[in-house]
């Protein structure tokens, strides 16, 4: 029989569930037990900010919100895998990969709390970055036209988009990584496979065995990595993005972790899934296993952890009342931002929305 | 100077500010070597690179979320859709994302894009090749729909709508694509978007139209005068944002109303500016506002093409009511 071609996927991962090395080969970076800890410190925050944004929910404080419980791993590796002249694209949830990015706490209340200005993040690296894409999949193609701009300008920089499980499904994703095998564009496409796309299960997206392998198809290096292994994301991502930094092509990265909450507030999972396999999940949490090694490695404990948790109360709670008491836009900044300058046809419709404001009719 | 057709001046246009603006790409199908199927962009790819003048996969949602990306970060691509019926696929990258990039960032990120398109029928193109659907975008807030009808419109609001900060979305009437020659000056010279041009001046009825219906109104209006009827014709050009003004000053003054558009009847974008008259204008009017359009049928295949287009006959037949009813 002849082969036409012959493909493989690796799976990667450094630490199981227990929080115990599978391999001894540990990537150069963990040697930087600080950096370990900042980590560690990032997707406990990150934790504590998604807490804090459901309970705001819950009092009527934040409109919809989609919690990002559990994938503080995939979130906080993607982020600190990119430098920061590279250009983020994510969907909605990959708060961890913003925080790490300068997005404040704050920026996001702003959004989910129904503010455009949420998404003017004041800080770099994220304020080039692309804001959260909501149609799904469309940020993929963003990304792609950001590394193509690199490629044009010849910058050695890389696009990163996130995308889900569901996501992947999207012809925008197929487009964007076709796109950059095509034309070897220093993209990254991370696969956040958290098994839902709302309530429907990863097997019904796709027949592949892989989310990984679609990358295959495109001619990019694909790579299916434990998602809740902090280490094991970190060095698939880390090694993609430099390998697109220097030319050597695009990157399929899938993370498979699993959403612990509700797809959104909006969303109540148990009318789809049981809740033996959420326990079940709760077992391999990112949280965890990261901490034990931490421990065992003797730069981190329960004091180090308490003292943390209060710092990480505080900044919440100031960004909360930041949020709170920032006040609505005034009713001409519906208009303002339509077009670089309002047009003399808009400008008529804005005067008249001001006039109704002023007590007109 | 150089006497050049419209599809000339779109090339020229290009080829202009890719020399003058570093950050000026164009992407699409068969625009590199080949040079477009109707050459729009012929010889740009040996004097620019493949990479500023970029054969992309063949998909027309890569086209443009490609676009909306190269936009946000820095670049001005102009984008190709082979044809206007082909567009669809580019509508969720260019509603969702380019029309309002800089309203949902608070313009921290924005989209100085340009989605170029033939358009319209009158050539005896396959299906999917012929449609007039300008009125899909021109309820996209944040957008702008421009429609050149001659050479050097075509030169000038090109410039325009590249040099423009917001995405534009640029029909180009391809019946009218060979139809004739002009001088246009290669001189960068942009004309102004957001107006609409006086192209006659008449005294009885104003013609209000775009594209290649332009040429059709100004026949009728030649036509009209040797009947000793006065028509004014507007080019409206630029349809959002739209210069209304400029039709109701011309419609306060004639008393009478002619719209005329390829594209469907109903909820056209004739149905815009007869609404506007009638809230702006309705005083002046000695006669009901009348349209010429498309029926609201499909492009018909080639052998009935014509059927579905607005002609100079239907044009004189309207203003002959228009005049009769006062």
């Amino acid at each position: 029989m002849a082969i036409a071609a012959k493909f493989e996927i690796e799976y990667l991962q450094y630490l199981d569930a227990e929080g115990k090395p599978v391999r001894e080969d540990l990537p150069e970076f963990t040697r930087d037990l600080d950096y370990m800890v900042e980590l560690y410190k990032l997707m406990f925050s990150t934790r504590v900010f998604d807490a804090k944004s459901i309970a705001l929910q819950r009092t009527g404080k934040l409109g919809t919100y989609a919690s990002c419980l559990g994938h503080e791993a995939a979130h906080v590796g993607i982020g600190s895998s990119m430098r920061p002249e590279d250009v983020f694209a994510p969907s909605y949830r990959e708060y961890g990969a913003q925080l790490y990015r300068g997005v404040r706490p704050r920026d996001v209340y702003m959004y989910w709390g129904g503010d455009e200005r949420g998404n003017d993040y004041p800080n770099e690296p994220a304020r080039h970055d692309f804001a959260w894409a909501v149609p799904i999949g469309t940020q993929c193609l963003h990304a792609a036209g950001a590394a193509l701009a690199f490629r044009i300008r010849g910058e050695k920089r890389v696009a990163v988009c996130s995308i889900g499980d569901g996501g992947s499904s999207k012809g925008d994703f197929m487009g964007a990584i076709n796109m950059a095998g095509a034309r070897n564009l220093p993209l990254v496409a991370a696969i956040v496979n958290n098994q839902w796309a709302i309530s429907v299960p990863r097997k019904y997206q796709t027949g592949a065995k892989t989310l990984a392998q679609k990358g295959l198809a495109a001619g990019l290096h694909c790579i299916q990595v434990d998602g809740n292994d902090i280490i094991a994301v970190k060095k698939a991502m880390g090694d993609a993005i430099e390998r697109a930094r220097n030319g050597e092509g695009g990157s399929v990265v899938e993370l498979v972790t699993y959403r612990l909450g509700d797809h959104t507030t909006a969303d109540d999972a148990r009318r789809y899934r049981g809740k033996e396999e959420v326990e079940d999940a709760w077992t391999k949490d990112p949280m965890k296993r990261f901490r034990t090694w931490l421990e065992a490695q003797g730069a981190w404990n329960q004091e180090k952890e308490d003292a943390w948790h209060h710092e990480c109360d505080e900044w919440m709670d100031n960004e909360v009342n930041t949020y709170l008491e920032t006040g609505a836009q005034p009713i001409e900044a519906m208009f303002d931002y339509t077009f670089a300058e309002v047009p003399a046809d808009l400008e008529k419709q804005r005067e008249y929305a001001l006039s109704l404001e002023q007590g007109g009719h | 100077m150089a006497q050049i057709t419209l599809i000339e001046a779109v090339t020229q246009a290009l080829a202009w500010e890719m020399a003058h603006d570093d950050s000026v790409v164009v992407l699409g199908e068969d625009v590199g070597v080949n040079g477009g199927v109707f050459r729009a962009t012929q010889g740009l790819c040996e004097k620019f690179g493949e990479l500023r003048v970029l054969d992309t996969p063949l998909d027309e949602l890569t086209i443009a979320g490609v676009t909306v990306g190269l936009a946000a970060q820095g670049m001005k691509p102009i984008a190709e859709a082979q044809f206007e019926g082909f567009i669809y696929p580019m509508m969720e990258h260019i509603v969702c994302h380019a029309a309002r990039m800089r309203n949902r960032t608070r313009g921290r990120l924005t989209c100085p894009a340009v989605f170029r398109a033939p358009w319209g029928g009158g050539i005896h193109a396959p299906e999917h090749h012929s449609e007039a659907n300008e009125h899909l975008f021109t309820n996209v807030p944040g957008l702008r729909v421009v429609l050149p009808s001659s050479p050097a419109r075509a030169y000038g609001l090109l410039l325009a709508a590249i040099r423009d900060p917001d995405p534009v979305v640029f029909f180009e009437p391809k019946r009218i694509y060979r139809q004739y020659k002009e001088e246009v000056p290669d001189d960068g010279e942009a004309l102004p978007l957001d107006v609409c041009f006086v192209l006659r001046d008449g005294s009885d009825v104003t013609l209000v139209t775009w594209g290649a219906q332009v040429k059709e109104c100004l026949e009728a209006a030649d036509q009209l005068a040797a009947e000793g009827v006065s028509a004014e014709v507007i080019d409206v050009a630029t349809l959002t944002p739209l210069d209304f003004d400029t039709i109701a000053e011309s419609v306060t003054k004639t008393g009478r109303c002619v719209i005329v558009h390829e594209a469907p009847k109903t909820a056209g974008f004739g149905a815009e500016i007869a609404a506007r008259v009638a809230e702006e204008c309705l005083y002046s009017l000695l006669a009901p506002v009348e349209r010429v359009t498309g029926y609201d049928i499909h492009t018909p295949l080639y052998r009935l093409e014509t059927k579905q287009l607005p002609n100079t006959a239907r044009v004189v037949s309207a203003v002959k009511r228009a005049m009769a009813a006062s």
